[in-house]
């Protein structure tokens, strides 16, 4: 009984090592995406000055069309993210958690 | 526009301003009833929901610099001021993936919480609690001195009343009300922003057929295409991306925004509180940038410069031509507001620094009870109002923007490095936490002395012998490599054994 608890609750702490690293991967992932889109408009505006203010249409820059696009991508992959950790994520940390609680610890 | 009413006193900012006043002591009396330990006191017993947190995180994040500042940069050289815009804004994501939730499960009041979870404790706290009340000071000094002015400019007073009354009024709120008074003064403040520049907003556009385009070449056609285009800002590459470093990783090391995720209940709401608050301060921004291009085409790039050399003036006298002495009364009070709440946030994070971890974990070694940690915040509290004050004035009248820039800086090299070393990597240790955490702050302090902002811009030399106007793109990976090869040199077993449970705790929480 008692090396079927043991074996149980390593299991479960494999199972949270597990759905942590996801969690830093996913988070990880994010952010490169968030910097490889904030540091490519930067990179735009400083080596591109004439692409970045050609016109799109009359008073619209690419500038400031893709500015604009940098903080929409930033609502996106936050939006993306709290969607993902709400739905899967905590669910995965109920389980372990109520898996912990009915091992009447 | 020679006959503004910007700089007498006026009517309807002064009534303005005393409702706020009268509404926001109401909410400090209401709030000093609930303020009995210390947690409500630093943390409002986290009870704050995750949307309400999400507004007041906005509220504490969107400074006066940020409103008038931008509004103003983009009136006077259009484009560039999306730079900074944006860039205030990506911060927001990272600290959504990389610490909001590690940070509200692990810690209690403060980010130190985090860092020393494993370590030592004594030398882990000295090093957060300099690195957090170096930016915290910072920030404050650019706050007050941008507050002195901007009340002379707006109302007429005196700079050193102005500095003294924003000093006592935020006193009162944090040493009365604490966490709970200054979480609704924030959320009061975010609501009355967001609403006064989104009306502004519209107005301004309802003479453009509800079009930005139109507002934009019409900016374009008065004043050259190259509104549209990147001007001098970006004219080093370099030094652009340093500056992207500072703003986009500095917001996850600023104390005062890290402390917010406390008064939530757990991580859940800490997460969602993030999500409205990058939505606000967001759309915050994009109104913004509106606002700037109308103050250029309504009001005029030298009507503008001749109230302030700064162009700080643009958002509000672009209020009143549209909207008349009554819209400008407004939206100075608002700005006023604005820098109340940011002000009660840094002084009640820098009360945290001082009292729970140089007090409470330093000098009494983690046995202070509540009573007395409670009395020593408050104290805290009322030297760090005396010493806001005091900065104000001792740097009246000097540039004080780049301290923004600077508090970016030394939040994104001390307390952002070691703060994701202490969660995610097992062999971290206390003397590369402490070694880290003293090198960002040294060297980001160190670089920026050196640099073209003090050297050439201030201090009046040619050159100056580091290039870069911010250094984090140098001082931020030193302080990771830093914190690293230290934790490699010195292993510490103990710490590297604790990290088990701070993996469990960072994801499921303290139960």
């Amino acid at each position: 009984m008692r090396e079927e608890r043991l074996s149980e609750s390593s299991e479960r702490e494999s199972l949270l090592a597990e759905l942590a690293a996801r969690r830093w991967r996913v988070a990880i992932a994010l952010t490169a995406a968030m910097m490889g889109t904030y540091f490519g408009f930067l990179l735009l505006v400083a080596y591109g000055k004439p692409v970045a203010g050609a016109l799109v249409a009359p008073g619209l820059s690419w500038g400031i069309l893709l500015g604009a696009l940098v903080i929409v991508v930033a609502w996106v992959v936050t939006g993306i993210y709290v969607v993902w950790a709400n739905s899967r994520y905590d669910a995965k940390l109920d389980e372990l958690r109520s898996a912990v609680r009915g091992d009447g610890r | 526009m020679t006959d503004s009413a910007l700089g007498k006193p006026n009517g309807t900012a002064i009534a303005f301003f005393f409702v706020f006043i009268v509404a926001t002591l109401a909410i400090t009396g209401w709030a000093a009833r609930r303020t009995k330990t210390t947690s409500e006191f630093f943390t409002a017993g986290s009870k704050v929901t995750g949307f309400q947190n999400g507004l007041a995180l906005a509220g504490d994040f969107m400074s006066a610099a940020s409103f008038l500042g931008i509004a103003g940069l983009v009136a006077s050289s259009g484009f560039d001021g999306l730079i900074y815009s944006v860039g205030w804004l990506v911060g927001w994501p990272v600290v959504t993936f990389l610490v909001a939730e590690p940070l509200r499960n692990l810690g209690k009041y403060t980010f130190a919480d985090v860092v020393a979870y494993r370590m030592r404790q004594t030398p882990v706290r000295i090093a957060s609690a300099v690195g957090g009340l170096t930016v915290v000071s910072f920030y404050l000094i650019a706050q007050m001195v941008g507050a002195g002015s901007l009340v002379t400019l707006l109302f007429g007073l005196p700079y050193e009343v102005a500095v003294v009354v924003v000093g006592i009024v935020m006193l009162v709120y944090v040493l009365f009300g604490g966490m709970i008074a200054t979480t609704w003064v924030q959320i009061v403040k975010a609501i009355l922003l967001l609403g006064g520049a989104s009306a502004l907003a519209v107005i301004v556009l309802a003479k453009f057929e509800m079009s930005p385009l139109r507002l934009f070449a019409a900016a374009a056609e008065k004043y050259g295409p190259e509104v549209l285009a990147p001007g001098k800002l970006v004219s080093k590459p370099l030094d652009t991306v340093s500056l992207g470093l500072a703003l986009m990783f500095g917001t996850s090391g600023l104390p005062h925004i890290l402390m917010r995720f406390y008064t939530v209940p757990n991580a859940r709401a800490a997460r969602s509180s993030v999500l409205y608050a990058t939505g606000f301060i967001g759309l915050f921004y994009l109104i913004t940038f509106i606002l700037g291009f109308g103050a250029a085409v309504l009001v005029g790039r030298d009507p503008i410069k001749a109230i302030d050399k700064g162009g700080n003036m643009a958002a509000p006298l672009l209020a009143e031509v549209v909207g008349g002495t009554a819209f400008l009364g407004f939206i100075s009070a608002v700005a006023f507001a604005t820098i109340l709440a940011v002000v009660a946030g840094l002084t009640l994070s820098g009360a945290a620094a001082l009292s729970h971890d140089l007090w409470g974990h330093v000098v009494k070694r983690g046995k202070a009870d509540e009573r007395e940690q409670l009395a020593v915040a408050r104290v805290a509290t009322v030297l760090l109002a005396v010493l806001a004050i005091g900065l104000g004035i001792v740097f009246k009248g000097q540039n004080v923007a780049f301290m923004v820039g600077l508090a970016f800086a030394i939040a994104a090299s001390a307390n952002f490095p070691a703060l994701l070393l202490s969660m995610i990597w097992r062999r971290f240790t206390t003397m590369g936490a402490v070694a880290s955490m003293a090198t960002g702050t040294l060297s980001a302090i160190a670089l920026i002395a050196l640099s073209p902002t003090i050297q050439v811009d201030i201090l009046g030399h040619a050159s100056a012998p580091f290039p870069l106007k911010n250094p984090a793109i140098v001082t931020m990976t030193l302080a990771f490599v830093v914190g690293i090869v230290v934790s490699l040199v010195r292993p510490e077993p103990d710490a590297e054994k604790k990290f088990a449970s701070v993996a469990r705790r960072m994801h499921l929480g303290p139960e």
